[in-house]
């Protein structure tokens, strides 16, 4: 984060996504820096999931240019496409894992499908990214079924890992989990964050994990981001959303603390 | 650095006094490794030495292309301690640590074992998998007789709407179905019938051909397997995703009996409404008939019906038609059960729905021989 604003990693611009007649974000702006977490959150049914599932392209975009690492992703050729998305990894709230397969294969899908890698050595990286998300090697073999939520998040994180991406998109990552579980998650993420030069756009509700790991908060709310910045910043925000979050009963907990 | 337009990663060996210096260059990154991962396994030559792994030429590294490397050293027998990495930036420290720490190799599984011993193995777990399954119907099949039971007992305990919702979506949705198919085989038997017995010039019998063969086995026969297919799948398919989205183990936990909400009505309303199909397929299977044999043989829809009522008697009506409740009841058990079993995802009802139906229509296949030999055993 030397030189911030000459290293934008993501950058939204103007962008509104609708569903039929139902506006879900309108003129939004957003940057995302190289090297950052930062924290998206709002109310529920703001925006959040399909802000992140608009800039990994799984929604279209009513209007607005979003720029992943300089390429405008409404004009990518179809190659151009494919070398991006071996570039970012997305996981999904509930893991979106793949029911038919082990943990160890879902892990090998991206890297079998993007490289040409023997079967030996996607084995040896799948079972690396394994043991970085902190899952134990009895876990490769089971089916996502059989996991626990809170394993099935990690590996959804492992597979969203699994071809050595710059940037992850988590959504709701800490959702859901034992407070324990989620203060290990988080500092999964911190610590892969600073081995691996990542940066993660992440979605969350847990004030503890903003609190934690992000180093900007994006507040989403009146269908496009209203503020942006530092936790202080949050803290000194005058928007009554914003206060109301960070200020609520639950927010006081956290800020007062630290 | 933005544009991932890679040197490709290679490496050489310089021989030193103690062993080698393994120079890496270029970017060693997952998208390159699968040039240099096959030399790298190669080293084998190494054993015993000093071997040096210089990152003064890499350009950049990630968690893949470290743990190439660590692997490398790590698998080299005996290297020396003196063994190591050198001029590492600290960028690359942190990602050779990393690996260091996780390198956890997973349980390989079983080798495959000698095959003959395989086959008896598979064979053991068909067979028991085959008791298996045919105690856990008959479970089923005892949970769904004592629940009719207590309902014949205290008729308010039966889910009335979703009796109806069945009979509607399993009985009257099918009419047009199996009236057209059933309609169509009748008038493919009777043009069989016509062509060949016409050779014998004895193509009056078509008649007794049509009436026997759709009222004994074709009208039921055919209702039994058009429902399998289209409605004890269903059954499996709705039972199993509600399985699968843990509704099941709600209604558990609410005091809810499964079987009386979800399986008793489906076997109810396909016991009702089975019968009533397959007498619309009979009788359009005798109109199938009786059109051919008017268009084919000029035997006149009234002649054909006074032959009929003359030398089929009305018990070969009766024997296809007391076979349709219990078909009914096997392929809605059978559909149920399925669906009950169904675990975990999807891919877990996709399966059992297809199992549902092969199941459904072999029961009823060796049900209706049965029925054919005690038929004949007791002259019916
Ligand atoms: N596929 C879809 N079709 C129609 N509406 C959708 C779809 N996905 C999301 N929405 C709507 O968009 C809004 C934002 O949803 P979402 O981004 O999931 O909220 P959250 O901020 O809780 O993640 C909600 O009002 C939701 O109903
Ligand atoms: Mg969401």
């Amino acid at each position: 984060m030397v030189s911030r604003h000459s290293d934008v990693i993501i950058s939204v611009e103007g962008l509104r996504t609708q569903f039929g007649s139902h506006v879900v974000h309108d003129h939004l702006d957003l940057e995302v820096y190289r090297g950052e977490v930062i924290g998206v959150v709002g109310a529920s049914g703001s925006g959040k999931s399909v802000l992140l599932r608009t800039i990994v392209g799984l929604i279209e975009q009513a209007a607005g240019t979003i720029r992943v690492f300089g390429n405008d992703t409404g004009q990518m050729s179809d190659e151009e496409r494919r070398s991006t998305e071996q570039r970012w990894g997305v996981q999904f709230q509930d893991g979106a894992l793949f029911s038919s397969l082990s943990v160890l294969q879902n892990i090998e899908t991206p890297m079998r499908e993007q490289f040409s890698l023997s079967e030996t050595l996607m084995k040896e990286l799948a079972e690396i990214k394994i043991s970085m998300v902190g899952l134990g090697s009895d876990a490769a073999p089971k089916l996502p079924y059989e996991l626990s939520g809170g394993m099935r998040k990690r590996a959804g994180l492992a597979r969203a890992l699994a071809l050595d991406p710059e940037v992850v998109f988590l959504d709701e990552p800490t959702a859901g989990l034992d407070p324990i579980g989620a203060a290990a998650y988080d500092e999964l993420i911190k610590r892969l964050q600073q081995t691996l030069g990542l940066t993660v756009f992440m979605v969350t509700h847990d004030l503890d994990s903003l609190h934690a790991i992000c180093d900007r908060i994006a507040v989403l709310a009146d269908k496009r981001v209203i503020v942006i910045g530092t936790m202080e910043d949050m803290l000194a925000s005058t928007h009554p959303w914003v206060r109301e979050y960070f200020h609520g009963p639950r927010g006081r907990m956290v800020t007062h603390e630290a | 650095m933005d544009a991932r337009v890679s040197d490709p990663a290679s490496f050489v060996m310089e021989p030193t006094d103690q062993g080698f210096r393994l120079v890496a260059q270029g970017d060693w990154v997952i998208a390159n490794l699968d040039l240099v991962d096959d030399d790298l396994r190669g080293l084998n030559g190494l054993a015993g030495r000093e071997v040096i792994m210089d990152f003064s030429g890499v350009t950049r590294l990630d968690i893949a292309g470290a743990f190439v490397l660590h692997r490398t050293l790590r698998d080299v027998e005996n290297a020396r301690a003196s063994s190591g990495y050198d001029n590492v930036s600290q960028d690359f420290q942190i990602l050779l640590d990393e690996v260091a720490a996780n390198d956890h190799p997973c349980d390989q599984e079983p080798m495959p074992r000698n095959s003959l011993l395989m086959v008896l193995d598979r064979i053991g777990e068909t067979v028991e998998h085959s008791y298996q399954q045919a105690r856990s119907i008959m479970n089923l099949c005892g949970q769904v007789v004592v629940n009719l039971g207590q309902t014949v007992k205290n008729p308010r305990r039966l889910r009335v709407t979703s009796l109806f919702h069945h009979m509607e979506q399993a009985g009257l949705d099918a009419v047009p179905i199996i009236s057209l198919l059933t309609f169509l085989i009748g008038a493919v038997v009777a043009y069989l019938g016509a062509s060949i017995l016409r050779t014998f010039g004895a193509e009056v019998f078509t008649v007794e051909l049509v009436g026997f063969a759709v009222l004994r086995e074709l009208g039921v026969l055919l209702t039994a397997i058009i429902v399998a297919g289209r409605s004890g799948s269903a059954f499996t398919a709705q039972i199993g995703s509600m399985k699968v989205n843990e509704e099941i183990d709600a209604m558990r936990t609410l005091g809810l009996d499964p079987v009386e909400i979800l399986v008793v009505p489906r076997i109810l309303a396909f016991v009702i409404m089975v019968p009533i199909l397959t007498f619309i397929g009979d009788v359009m299977g005798l109109f199938g008939g009786i059109l051919i044999a008017w268009v084919q043989l000029d035997i006149s829809p009234g002649m054909f019906l006074i032959r009929m009522n003359e030398f089929i008697p009305i018990n070969h009506f009766w024997a296809g038609m007391i076979k349709a409740p219990f078909f009914a009841f096997v392929i809605a058990l059978i559909g149920s059960h399925e669906g009950l079993k169904v675990e975990g995802s999807a891919e877990s009802v996709g399966r059992h729905t297809t199992l549902s139906v092969v199941q459904a229509i072999f029961l009823v296949i060796v049900l209706d021989a049965l029925f054919a030999m005690f038929y004949i055993e007791v002259d019916y």
